[in-house]
């Protein structure tokens, strides 16, 4: 995996969003929502990087910004060796093609107006123009039968499909450049299990078919630990933890993580009823005033003087396993 | 069992090797709607036969719409009555001329006013607000206030202008109409715009790369539609009222040329003489028609918007 060449290389992303408290007048001074505080990652080749955190924890702010979908404060994001943000939007737009992205309502990203054919074919009329429409039209039934769906289904509307079939339908749509990154937000959420499965396995099958690298954004940790290569674990902004999922899953460091991990369910009503869960206590602070130093220290159940004063930051701590905690569990 | 099988592979390769098969899309869903609302679709048959009527109607007139029937003249009372005899089917107006073809002229400019204005209300103001609420920010703010501006100056009285520094002419009426008539349909529009192109689907669009102008024509106009034509079904009798509000005032088409107000003013001055033909037959098409875009307006509003019942 180390030898893989890097695709994508985050470094110290910050966005930060200006807010208006209610009955603001012109001259007050806006808030700073601090959505996504300085976190940086690496991407390579073929690789899958799950993202986990809380809602409103900027998992999707930080992905969208990433792509320059959201405006960002300051940082870096080098995309195939050349910094990508900021670019102006006609040399954004070539970059486009090359990533991407499927998102967390499947029926809310189709139009409704258009067939999916039409749908499918969009990032293909997008970025080459000189198709022929013949042409097209078989591109978008190869990638169909792809993505398991009848490729006589062409002229049908969206909302005459399940939400498993939509979120084929976006994936195909996502697929037909042959991008090198997906990103995937939260894509099976609002999906029920035994179609999360499919819609999963689907994704990782085509991952191998063609090589692609993938960004997976989700709250539920054990898709994510199914999927992933690698895990960053997000809290209200910053990057607490990174590894590889397994060794994540298996040995956390950080008090935050081990909590997200307690609390997932085990699918076994027996052990379910009689475990004892250590629930995380509190609620998320505003991103708007987010406590001082480490800023999981609110709920942390190992908080000692020295995380309100310094903030920790993201270090490696065994081979590929980075944790952001003064005092990390062993 | 066996037979059970069978059944489902033969179904599995009909699926498979099947033609395309057709989707039903949301337009057609509500044109089921549509036409199943019996109050719309009756009054898309009356509207229909009003206009098939402007169409059809001179081919059986005797007398035109200019021509002076001498021999009424003086004695419209007892000699203009509709009749089939003397070839005036609806009467004579008060200058002896066939009131059959004047209501028919009448008819055929106060619909196209009422088309025309909304027309250029649907397309510079569906242009405008789809323009200003998907950019948003300072644009969004300047195109807006300009609107705001141009509402607050009484339109009628520029209309009123506008007809006696240039002259009477149906051409006027409608600049003077065109140029007001817009203005509310840019804000529906941009209200509309403003909540659709947060939907992930423009999102998707714009991760594509897609340009913004080619998002406005291919997801967010479509989606707006609905909402267009339910408001352009609405403004059309919007219109006709005004012109006839205008023509009422004596302000609006000249004569030869009459519309369904100018000849209700007519009708409603020699209301005294006994001569309520007059009055009645332009006021009957005039209130059927705007009954039937009433009606048919509702019946839009139901059919593309079945949420909201």
């Amino acid at each position: 995996m180390s030898e893989a060449e890097t695709m994508l290389s985050v470094d110290n992303l910050k966005v930060y969003f200006d807010i208006k408290p209610e009955g603001a007048m012109l001259w007050t001074k806006p808030l700073r929502l601090k959505a996504v505080d300085g976190v940086s990652f690496d991407l390579k080749k073929g690789e899958t990087l799950g993202i986990v955190g809380e809602s409103g924890c900027g998992k999707s702010t930080l992905a969208r910004a990433v792509i320059s979908m959201v405006p960002s404060e300051s940082g870096r994001v080098v995309w195939m060796g050349s910094d990508i943000l900021g670019l102006p939007v006609d040399k954004m737009r070539p970059l486009r093609r090359e990533i991407q992205m499927i998102f967390q309502d499947p029926l809310a990203s189709l139009d409704p107006r258009m067939t999916i054919g039409e749908i499918i074919a969009e990032p293909l009329k997008t970025h080459m123009r000189n198709l022929k429409p013949k042409e097209i039209k078989e591109r978008v039934q190869a990638m169909m039968d792809k993505v398991g769906l009848l490729p006589n289904q062409i002229n049908r509307y969206p909302h005459e499909f399940s939400g498993g079939q939509c979120q084929r339908i976006g994936i195909a749509r996502s697929l037909i450049l042959e991008p090198k990154l997906v990103i995937c937000d939260e894509p099976v959420s609002a999906l029920d299990v035994s179609i999360q499965a499919q819609v999963i396995n689907l994704l990782t099958r085509l991952q191998k078919e063609l090589g692609i690298s993938l960004i997976f954004i989700a709250h539920d940790l054990s898709v994510v630990k199914h999927i992933s290569d690698r895990v960053l674990v997000l809290y209200l902004g910053n990057a607490v933890e990174m590894s590889d999922g397994d060794e994540l899953y298996m040995r956390p460091r950080h008090p935050y993580t081990q909590l997200l991990i307690s609390a997932v369910p085990i699918p076994d009503p027996e052990i379910e009823q009689n475990r004892e869960v250590d629930l995380i206590k509190g609620e998320l602070p505003s991103p708007i005033n987010p406590p001082s130093g480490c800023v999981f220290r609110t709920r942390c159940p190992r908080v000692q003087e020295k995380c309100a004063k310094e903030k920790p930051v993201l270090q490696t701590i065994e081979g590929t396993h980075q944790v952001a905690c003064h005092f990390p569990l062993d | 069992m066996a037979i059970a099988d069978q059944k489902v592979q033969e179904f599995s390769e009909r699926l498979v090797t099947a033609e395309e098969i057709k989707g039903r899309s949301l337009w057609q869903d509500a044109s089921r709607r549509f036409f199943r609302n019996k109050a719309a679709f009756a009054s898309l048959i009356v509207l229909t036969l009003v206009v098939l009527f402007t169409f059809v109607g001179p081919y059986f007139a005797v007398w035109s719409n200019e021509e002076i029937d001498w021999s009424v003249l003086g004695q419209v009372p007892t000699k203009g009555v509709p009749s089939f005899e003397s070839g005036h089917f609806f009467g004579t107006d008060d200058l002896g001329r066939d009131l059959y073809s004047r209501v028919i002229q009448g008819t055929q400019i106060s619909l196209l006013v009422g088309i025309i204005g909304a027309g250029i209300a649907v397309l510079v103001g569906t242009f405008y607000g789809a323009v200003a609420g998907y950019f948003g920010g300072r644009i969004d703010s300047a195109m807006m206030r300009t609107v705001d501006i141009l509402l607050a100056i009484p339109y009628m009285f520029i209309l009123i202008l506008l007809l006696m520094v240039f002259g009477r002419s149906v051409l006027m009426l409608f600049v003077g109409i065109g140029l007001v008539s817009w203005l509310g349909m840019a804000r529906i529009v941009r209200g509309q715009t403003l909540s659709i192109k947060n939907k992930e689907f423009v999102e998707a669009a714009l991760v594509t790369g897609v340009h913004p102008f080619t998002i406005i024509f291919r997801h967010i106009v479509p989606n707006l539609l609905g909402v267009v034509a339910v408001y352009a079904t609405l403004l059309v009798p919007e219109m006709i009222l005004t012109e006839s509000f205008i023509s009422f005032l004596g302000l609006g088409v000249q004569e030869p040329n009459t519309s369904w107000g100018a000849l209700i003013s007519q009708g409603a001055s020699t209301i005294q003489y006994g001569t309520l033909w007059q009055l009645l037959f332009p006021l009957f098409f005039f209130v059927i028609s705007l009954f039937s875009f009433y009606f048919i307006g509702d019946g839009l509003r139901d059919a593309l918007d079945p949420k909201d019942r």
